[in-house]
């Protein structure tokens, strides 16, 4: 079962992952950013990068591990599939393994400029699950 | 949008009246349908704007407004640095500078016909779009910097286009007080391979026909006649624009508190216009602007090329180009007094009126041509400024049709297939790499782009011109 969701915005998309710790919750969150642009389960998890973020809080953490999967997609043309992430104090380490965006076979729907502050959250639901959320601008 | 908590003003201007935090009154320009229509987030977005330091007169919204991040897309809002105004990474966005151009072909419908699937093909193989799509040109670290000082003017003297083009931009190509030093390795790095593409989601390139004049001696200014093709190009700064705006924001979000700023909402994160950081984004944005404008004008030689080869006779030759998202330091009367303020437009289109200093000599006396994109199915609209000093919204009007639905209920709805077999029934031709792209941006899940222009008339905030129908559209 996805732990990862869509959610509506005006002009843009939200993205949103659940998990049962915070680490989880980001990679759920960038499942659902790979999710903007095509079908995570059509990406090849075969190259890793290596990411590494260091915010002033946890929501701009999220933000920052957004942001730097967005970096990373543009500059090397690649798409990720699968994440590890750990996160310690203020500091995101994280892999995450993608291939190289093939349009006959991704079918890229949109390319996405930025993760923003809006609709940002990272809490614990009442069922003692943490979601991780913001809009990403496309 | 709950039309109660609004005053209206006259049929077509709604008054958040000044209240709790807000600095000025919220004014929004919009027929009771498309205000109706409106998500209740433009409410919200254009009254925490009103709270921001150094606001001038009033927080506005175009009536394409609809929801955005920090500011409404649409949103118009001025500021002044003698009054500890400041300036928004948020309140420009992270596609800086996105704009239209519009481009005379001297050709009618009947030139085109018999070739206009050979035309779209050309086109859509010249011009990168879409995601991971590259540009032919690699710029050194220095040829990047000197892009980024003299925008459009750097692209003609590299031998993409005419000098003559260049004085029928905004800010005649070229924007001043550029500061490439204020743009990190990173931003530079995400521009390397994308100088000269597209890029994708409401981006693209249509060659368009006149399909009704509204105001035939505005229209003769401009060039336009009933039946002339047209080919218009919406995009932006590119990688460029969007890691500046992620990096400012980020930056801006957290020096807030420590300059005395209360964000009513993270995502307006703002910098006085005369601290350090404030001036240094200026310089960065400004940077990105020369980006948007070169980007365009390598786009517009690409499009030549593709018509020299389908159709010879062309002659393409600029009517002009805007630019949507921005924050540009103008003079405007307020109360009587002129001022030199700050004034951002995020989804928003500068609209000079008659006899502005900045308009080129060929449009002085019409007023600037306002470049309106719709969406692929419908119309796109050109319109004229007509403020004088003291006009609405610091001489402002619309930028587009603007969303009416997200992308998520526009993917439920339509098939990308169905929607461009549907549109080439109505001979109108989609190129694009993605058939969900085409699906995200189906023409039903936008406003209606003749309502839009139709309240920026009624409003007095820019005339309607001509009509512009797609024949052919490459999507990114």
């Amino acid at each position: 079962m996805n732990n990862w969701a869509h959610f509506r915005h005006g002009a843009d998309i939200g993205v949103r992952g659940f998990g049962a710790t915070r680490e989880e919750a980001f990679v759920q969150a960038a499942l659902a950013l790979t999710a903007v642009i095509t079908d995570p389960a059509l990406v090849a998890s075969m190259v890793p990068v290596v990411i590494a973020c260091d915010a002033p809080d946890d929501e701009l953490l999220l933000v920052d591990w957004l942001n730097a999967l967005i970096f990373e997609m543009s500059t090397r043309r690649m798409l990720f599939g699968r994440f590890e992430v750990a996160i310690s104090g203020s500091v995101l380490e994280a892999t995450a393994w993608g291939e190289t965006i093939d349009v006959e076979r991704h079918h890229p729907a949109v390319e996405v400029k930025g993760a923003t502050y809006t609709e940002l959250d990272l809490s614990r639901r009442p069922d003692g699950r943490w979601r991780a959320q913001c809009v990403v601008d496309v | 949008m709950d039309l109660s908590r609004l005053e209206r003003r006259s049929e077509i201007e709604w008054i958040v009246p000044q209240s709790g935090r807000m600095r000025v009154p919220a004014i929004i320009y919009a027929s009771e349908q498309l205000i109706a229509a409106m998500d209740d987030k433009v409410y919200q977005q254009a009254t925490q704007v009103a709270m921001l330091p150094g606001i001038v007169e009033a927080s506005y919204a175009m009536p394409d407004a609809h929801w955005g991040y920090g500011f409404p897309i649409g949103g118009v809002a001025a500021f002044d640095p003698q009054e500890g105004g400041v300036v928004s990474a948020g309140g420009v966005g992270f596609d800086i500078s996105c704009g239209v151009r519009t481009l005379h072909t001297g050709l009618a419908l009947a030139d085109i016909e018999a070739v206009k699937t050979k035309l779209a093909d050309t086109l859509y193989a010249r011009i990168p779009a879409g995601v991971g799509s590259t540009g032919q040109l690699r710029l050194s670290v220095q040829e990047m910097d000197e892009m980024l000082v003299g925008g459009a003017r750097w692209a003609v003297g590299r031998g993409y286009g005419e000098a003559v083009d260049l004085e029928l931009m905004e800010e005649g190509g070229c924007m001043a007080r550029a500061d490439p030093a204020q743009v990190s390795e990173r931003a530079k790095r995400r521009q390397r391979d994308e100088m000269g593409t597209l890029g994708s989601g409401n981006h693209y390139l249509e060659v368009q026909q006149v399909t009704r004049i509204l105001d035939p001696v505005r229209a003769q200014a401009f060039g336009l006649v009933l039946g002339d093709v047209v080919v218009s190009i919406h995009c932006g700064s590119r990688g460029l624009g969007h890691q500046i705006g992620t990096e400012y924001l980020r930056e801006m979000a957290i020096a807030a508190p420590a300059a005395g700023i209360v964000l009513p909402d993270r995502e307006l994160a703002c910098a006085p216009l005369q601290s350090r950081l404030g001036k240094r984004y200026l310089g960065a944005m400004r940077a990105a602007i020369n980006c948007a404008l070169a980007n365009r004008q390598i786009l517009t030689q690409l499009t030549r090329d593709a018509f020299s080869e389908v159709l010879p006779r062309a002659r393409l030759q600029l009517l002009y180009d805007v630019s949507h998202n921005t924050c540009k330091e103008e003079n405007h009367d307020v109360g009587g007094k002129p001022r030199r303020l700050f004034v951002h437009r995020k989804g928003a289109t500068r609209a000079f009126g008659p006899g502005h200093p900045a308009l080129p000599a060929a449009y002085r006396e019409s007023g600037q041509p306002v470049l309106i994109g719709g969406s692929m199915g419908t119309a796109s609209y050109i319109l004229a400024g007509m403020a004088s000093d003291s006009g609405k919204a610091f001489a402002s009007a619309c930028h587009g049709a603007g969303r009416s639905m997200s992308r998520h209920e526009a993917l439920r709805r339509w098939h990308g297939r169905a929607l461009v077999d549907d549109l080439a029934a109505r001979g109108i031709l989609i190129r694009c790499p993605s058939l969900r792209g085409v699906a995200e941006e189906a023409p039903l899940a936008y406003k209606d782009v003749t309502a839009v222009v139709e309240a920026s008339e009624l409003a007095g905030l820019a005339r309607v011109v001509a009509r512009l129908e797609p024949l052919i559209c490459i999507k990114g």
